[in-house]
């Protein structure tokens, strides 16, 4: 076992093309899956880009996600700010026994079953976004024309928001989740959702409604902030995250046309095609844990107190699992990598994920056959600023015209 | 094959039910794993393989 094998490094950023992470992960992988990294608050600790490490460590109860103990690596982080305890319901970052408690209150209402159910409801909101976009006419931006909006309108719909107060909460969630904002800006936007999440509660309470949020309040165990955060948590989880797959990977189809080609002529192979993006995508790159106790991992002593950023996108591109792990190929077995995470913390929300996905991605190549986009490849502005990867926009166009 | 599960580690990811439905479901109350095939044939080993080892929370265990 070794103490310290190498110097530590930053967090490696540098995306080579859009798709692809930055490609000193995968010389990090080859050298050792687990490296010593340099936070920007001047703590060392440790970054993993094995798959059988990422999965290691995800499954061990000996990290915790707590966030006051952890160290957050992104160079723009603010090492002024001390990271505060995540409040009641936001059990993302809560451990067991308290994690367990809220996710047992919710796993009921994110089944497989119950996310299918959900598909012709999916299939409507698609089409109307679509209608919607055939008469606007090209060009347009297919981020607000329909990769934001969709999931939104979902997400929001099964846990009860309004529909008329969607917009309203989706510029919110974007002002909160921007990595670059003030903290004035962030905390300002930070309250405003949770008004705007206090008062649908409320709403709630005084007239129960037949949807997720409306059967947490009726059913008594929780407190009035706990039903805020679980609100918060489910909402800025839903939205963001499938937005982006759905903006990103049409971006990946659009300037690879032989798989768009493929999608629209073998609908049956949409499933596997929404597995390996998530796969190759894998948008959001790194979570983080924190060791609660001494401990071995990868032939490293690890200590109690250090931050282990582990490299989601590193470890679904990783040979020994995914062979010609840099090419998209939707007939390989996608199954087993690691783009909704691993562990008791793995995403509640990824059987929804895959039904908006998989019917968004081919609805919108179908409809719009000759769909291709608008500006250069380069032109187009990706998300390497934010917790969450993706696009800002993605201008589209169709028809004969040049657009 | 025999395979068991265990309730109290499940988490209710789905991942079971997405790679072998015919051997596993979840509760439609709690969302955690139920046992719909206990001795599944043999065609299945791979795919309940693959779901033991895709178990977000090791759940899941085959025995001979």
């Amino acid at each position: 076992m070794t103490e310290h094998t190498t110097r530590p490094t930053p967090l490696p950023t540098q995306r080579p093309t859009p798709f692809d992470p930055p490609v000193e992960l995968a010389r990090l992988r080859g050298e050792d899956p687990v490296s010593r990294l340099a936070y920007p608050d001047g703590h060392t600790g440790w970054l993993v880009t094995g798959h059988a490490q990422v999965r290691q460590v995800l499954a061990d109860p000996r990290f915790s996600t707590r966030n006051e103990i952890r160290h957050d690596p992104s160079p723009g982080t603010d090492v002024t700010a001390p990271p505060r305890p995540a409040p009641r319901g936001m059990f993302l970052s809560h451990d067991p026994p308290e994690h367990t408690r809220y996710r047992r209150l919710l796993t009921g209402q994110f089944t497989v079953r119950r996310m299918r159910r959900l598909t012709a409801r999916v299939e409507e909101i698609t089409e109307e976004h679509l209608d919607r976009m055939e008469h606007q006419g090209p060009p347009l931006d297919l981020v607000e024309a329909y990769a934001s909006p969709v999931p939104a309108l979902v997400i929001g719909e099964l846990l009860g928001v309004p529909e008329g107060d969607v917009d309203r909460f989706q510029r919110t969630v974007a002002a909160v989740s921007r990595v670059d904002s003030s903290r004035e800006d962030k905390m300002a936007a930070f309250v405003a959702m949770q008004d705007f999440l206090k008062r649908l509660v409320d709403d709630k309470r005084a007239e129960p409604t037949d949807d997720l949020l409306g059967g947490l309040v009726a059913g008594g165990e929780l407190e009035e902030d706990e039903l805020t955060n679980i609100a918060f948590l489910l909402l800025g989880a839903g939205l963001d995250t499938t937005a982006n797959m759905i903006g990103l990977g049409a971006f990946h189809l659009l300037t690879h046309p032989e798989q768009a080609e493929a999608l629209r002529d073998e609908p049956d192979s949409g499933p596997r095609v929404v597995e390996e993006l998530l796969r190759y995508l894998s948008i959001v790159p790194h979570t983080l844990r924190t060791a609660l106790e001494d401990l071995e991992l990868g032939g490293h002593r690890i200590r109690a107190g250090e931050t282990v950023t582990v490299s989601i996108a590193a470890a679904d591109r990783d040979p020994k699992v995914f062979p010609e792990p840099n090419t998209v190929d939707p007939h390989r077995s996608a199954g087993g990598h690691l783009a909704f995470g691993h562990g008791i913390h793995q995403c509640l929300g990824q059987q929804l994920a895959r039904v908006e996905m998989r019917v968004a991605l081919p609805a919108l190549l179908t409809r719009f056959p000759t769909l291709r986009m608008a500006v250069p490849e380069s032109e187009v502005p990706t998300r390497e600023d934010m917790a969450i990867y993706g696009v800002h926009r993605l201008p589209v166009t169709w028809g004969s015209g040049s657009g | 094959m025999r395979v068991r599960v265990d309730r109290t580690v499940c988490v209710g990811a789905g991942m079971c039910v997405l790679t072998a439905p015919e051997v596993f479901d979840q509760d439609p109350e709690d969302g955690r794993v139920v046992l719909s095939e206990p001795v599944p044939p043999p065609a299945l080993r791979t795919r309940v393989e693959q779901a033991a080892d895709v178990c977000p929370s090791g759940a899941i265990t085959i025995t001979d």
